[in-house]
């Protein structure tokens, strides 16, 4: 894969003992669309604040396509430039040993290397659009396309706008616009210059749920057809995970996984990432190899295991069904049932512990019910073993 | 090195140089006339200047200077309160018309209400002439007195109407029933929430009565500021005259950090959550008819009469002989009070944009240096100003550009407000935008927060010269020889109680005063 954008251990702190940001690292390869996604005041807007040059890093590096971007010296020399990622690192250290600069590597090290915002060719969409209001919409787009004839200005303007569907409103003033119209002049605005990479600060939040939507498909569609890098940074799971290619789970300022949706999604690494990214069960159980026992039996392990494993199972990985008397042992029964339509979802009692299970709505059992529960999939043995929550249902 | 300049001021949020530049110069400008009056003040010997400061006629003055300022802010209070009471919390007809009437006479600078005072009584006054009915001459205490708390009552008023306005009425209803009759509620609960307003309130009134000299020289009653003015302009001892500003400075500063120790901590904020409920309003009934004549007295009191006095005394004796003479004035003041205002308003973007975009200490303190400039008793920063000229820059002494810069300086702080108010409706991002579209720091500035705040830029350089064009003390000190603005004008004839010859120039001031009010009002009624 061709690397276009590489963060390492980006670190800032607005106040001296509180890091926003810790030592944060990705890589985003070009046309890909890389989502950072947590909980509000986990740092990703920071992150991707860092990125644009509007914030400057108290540490960490980042690289685009081999031009480094911004840097700070204690980083490189130290000892966490060893096994960074290829690429970005090399061509960081070729600037560093700049022959024009003539310092010593030492000191050179020590120096530190930040390129104003304008000069980074990254554009910007922000989550308030940020459209100039003394500006008509084609003006707004013209605004970014800067060396050229004002002709070709005009004609390229027009090109994007006509491509997000924007022609029709191009004299318009930008409160004349709804929020979704805003949203792809906004986008317009930013893609206009060909930008090697563009930023999307939750782009879509700002939109009701139905627009959301459709502006979201028709984004991805455009920014695919465009051959467009982008990192984009939500709060919002179902947007991460039908928006991205790639997925960064955020919390607390550092990074918890990198994956596809699917990854993060069926293969959470941490707890927190498992449920954040929706409801989960979170069991203790003693593992044995490829084996754990729970509270409705024997499950299937994604790795093998041994000792106390925290795992993380989705509701819709698990079913109820009529007792068995093979498991008579695991009996459990339905405190209660919520019925969604297309699906229902059932809280069931084993031994004084609950667990979440979703079923298709084929599946009728009432409150009061004797069931056993059965796993479908294999669960996932987490990171970290922490025993102090035990068969709680994690529901974001 | 100018790399490592620029990594401090960007790890440190520190603004760019070329908006923290023009502000730290602003600071140095307000802060080193003011180090050149103790300069001067110390220049006389130990003993002379022990004898000076132990002086007792300074204590006479001191004495008057309070008399003045508690007098003015009782009478201002017994006006205010209940006028805000009437315009906020009754049914009475015709609010809107009141609390205009509450603030017109800010249209009224006190120099203009002390001419139309003098000018309305005494032997040869209006109501003598007219009615044939003389009144006693008005003057020193009662005189100033009078002037004074007419035309400063109006700030009372606006910060109790606001903080009226803006009390939690649940607060009173929760009063009500735990069983307290409505006059306990009022004194119980609704007045102590005013304290607040009321701090700001005094200290606005405190500043004007220390600051004003036009009012209190036409009634010959001396407080510092006039002592200041007879020492300088009279006996032309200027290490007493020195001293005597220090004084003033002392007292000015006291009455800020006073009013800074009280308001701390006496933050009321509404606890309550949902929408701003609205107090529901009382029922005057047959006690309209009072109030209509209490609001009736004070506007004849405070802008009728001003303003048939002048009409009067205008239509004694104007020939077309005056009107060049109102010409030339007319040119004076704006000559000077034009650059001043664009000066100022060109400054106030540094300034408020530190402020704002960069908060930090050393973005606060610059901008209450502004403050500082503003809150100085204009006397004794004319007379700073002077003693800086002559000893630093003697070609700047006497000079229109010293006039300007002194208006510019002084007048700062007005400017500022609706410069800031424009900044924060001006989202940062927008800023940020443009930096990602490839423009520079100040082009970007240029290009997108700009355009945002032209009408907040209007309305500073508006305030500041409507201001700068009724200001009376620094003009009086500071302008060239033969320089005579409108406002020296109406001072000097009424001096003489040249009242005829005064008229034209006060109506042109009052039309411009007018002006200012309405701008006043106008942005106090959209931003609620």
């Amino acid at each position: 894969m061709d690397t276009l954008l590489n963060a390492t251990g980006l670190t800032k702190a607005f106040e001296p003992s509180e890091k926003v940001v810790d030592r944060v690292s990705f890589s985003v390869n070009r046309h890909e669309i890389f989502a950072i996604l947590g909980p509000s005041g986990c740092g990703k807007t920071t992150t991707l604040r860092i990125l644009a040059g509007f914030e400057h890093p108290d540490e960490g590096e980042v690289v685009l396509n081999g031009r480094t971007l911004a840097s700070n010296g204690s980083l490189i020399s130290g000892s966490e430039s060893g096994p960074g990622t290829g690429a970005g690192i090399g061509s960081a250290t070729g600037s560093w040993n700049d022959p024009g600069n003539g310092n010593s590597r030492g000191s050179a090290s020590r120096n530190s290397v930040y390129v104003e915002p304008e000069e980074r060719g990254i554009g910007f969409v922000f989550q308030d659009y940020a459209l100039f209001p003394h500006l008509s919409v084609i003006r707004n787009v013209m605004f970014g396309l800067r060396n050229a004839p004002r002709k070709q200005r005009e004609e390229r303007a027009l090109e994007i706008l006509c491509m997000m569907g924007l022609r029709e409103f191009r004299d318009r003033s930008p409160f004349e616009l709804s929020g979704g119209q805003q949203q792809r002049v906004a986008l317009a605005r930013a893609i206009a210059p060909t930008p090697e990479l563009i930023l999307l600060d939750e782009p879509f939040s700002n939109l009701d749920a139905v627009l959301r939507q459709s502006t979201r498909d028709e984004i991805r569609t455009l920014l695919k057809k465009a051959g467009m890098t982008a990192v984009l940074v939500t709060h919002d799971q179902e947007e991460a995970l039908s928006f991205a290619d790639r997925i960064a789970v955020m919390n607390n300022g550092r990074i918890e996984q990198i994956g596809t949706p699917e990854e993060v999604y069926y293969r959470p690494r941490t707890r927190f990432v498992a449920q954040f990214l929706g409801t989960t069960n979170l069991i203790t159980a003693e593992a044995i190899g490829a084996t754990a026992l729970t509270e409705f039996g024997r499950v299937n392990l994604d790795r093998p295991a041994t000792g106390r494993v925290t795992l993380s199972i989705r509701p819709e990985h698990l079913t109820v069904e009529k007792p068995n008397r093979h498991y008579d042992n695991y009996l459990g029964e339905i405190i209660s049932r919520e019925f969604k339509g297309h699906d229902i979802t059932y809280r069931v009692r084993i031994k004084a512990r609950e667990c979440l299970v979703h079923t298709d709505n084929r599946n009728h059992f009432r409150a009061g019910d004797q069931v056993n529960v059965r796993p479908l999939e294999t669960a996932v043995v987490l990171e970290e073993p922490d025993l102090d929550v035990t068969f709680a249902t994690g529901v974001r | 090195m100018l790399q490592r300049v620029t990594y401090i001021f960007r790890k440190y949020n520190l603004p760019p140089w070329y908006f923290l530049a023009p502000a730290v110069l602003v600071g140095l400008s307000v802060l080193i006339p003011l180090f050149y009056l103790l300069v001067r003040a110390l220049e006389a010997d130990t003993q002379l200047s022990m004898e000076l400061v132990f002086r007792y006629r300074n204590l006479q003055l001191l004495y008057n200077t309070l008399l003045l300022a508690f007098g003015t802010l009782i009478v201002g209070t017994l006006i205010a309160l209940p006028l805000a009471w009437i315009t906020t919390r009754t049914d009475i007809p015709g609010r809107k018309i009141l609390t205009l009437m509450g603030v017109l006479p800010l249209a009224i600078p006190g120099y203009v209400m002390a001419y139309a005072l003098l000018g309305f009584t005494g032997a040869n006054g209006t109501m003598a002439l007219v009615f044939g009915l003389e009144l006693p001459r008005l003057g020193g205490f009662t005189g100033a007195l009078t002037a004074i708390s007419l035309y400063t009552f109006p700030y009372l008023y606006l910060n109790f109407r606001s903080a009226l306005a803006g009390l939690d009425p649940s607060l009173e209803e929760a009063s009500r029933s735990l069983g307290y009759r409505p006059a306990e509620v009022f004194f119980r609960v609704t007045l102590p929430q005013l304290r607040p307003a009321y701090y700001a309130g005094t200290l606005i009134i405190f500043l004007y009565v220390l600051g004003d000299f036009g009012a209190v020289s036409l009634m010959r009653f001396e407080t510092f500021s006039y002592a200041i003015y007879l020492q300088y302009a009279a006996s032309y001892d200027r290490v007493y005259a020195a001293w005597l500003a220090l004084m003033l400075l002392v007292l000015t500063s006291t009455a800020l950090v006073v009013e800074y120790k009280l308001l701390r901590g006496l933050f009321f904020h509404r606890t309550g959550s949902g929408s701003e409920k609205k107090a529901a309003t009382i029922s005057l009934g047959h006690w309209k008819w009072p109030a209509y004549i209490f609001v009736t007295v004070l506007v004849l009191l405070s802008f009728v009469l001003p303003v048939s006095t002048i009409l009067f005394w205008m239509m004694q004796a104007f020939d077309t002989g005056q009107l060049a003479g109102l010409q030339r004035a007319l040119a004076a003041s704006a000559m000077a009070s034009a650059p001043a205002a664009l000066l100022a308003t060109a400054l106030a973007i540094p300034l408020a944009y530190i402020g704002v975009r960069h908060p930090s200490r050393l973005t606060r303190g610059l901008e209450r240096v502004a403050y500082v400039g503003y809150a100085t008793p204009p006397l004794a920063f004319a007379l700073a100003l002077i003693f800086f000229t002559l000893n630093a820059v003697p070609i700047l002494y006497q000079t229109l550009t010293l006039l300007i810069l002194a208006y510019t300086l002084h007048f700062l702080a007005e400017a500022i407000g609706p410069v800031r108010s424009a900044l924060y409706q001006a989202s940062p991002r927008l800023e940020e935008a443009a930096r990602s579209l490839g423009y520079g720091r100040l082009k970007a500035f240029f290009l997108a927060t700009f355009p945002v705040m032209r009408n907040g830029l209007i309305v500073s350089a508006a305030f500041v010269f409507m201001s700068a064009m009724k200001e009376l003390p620094i003009t009086f000190l500071l302008a060239p020889v033969g320089f005579q603005t409108l406002a020296v004008n109406v001072w000097s004839y009424t001096a003489e109680a040249m009242f005829s010859q005064a008229a034209p120039y006060a109506l042109v001031i009052l039309l411009f005063s007018t002006l200012f009010v309405g701008l006043l009002f106008a942005r106090e009624w959209t931003s609620r």
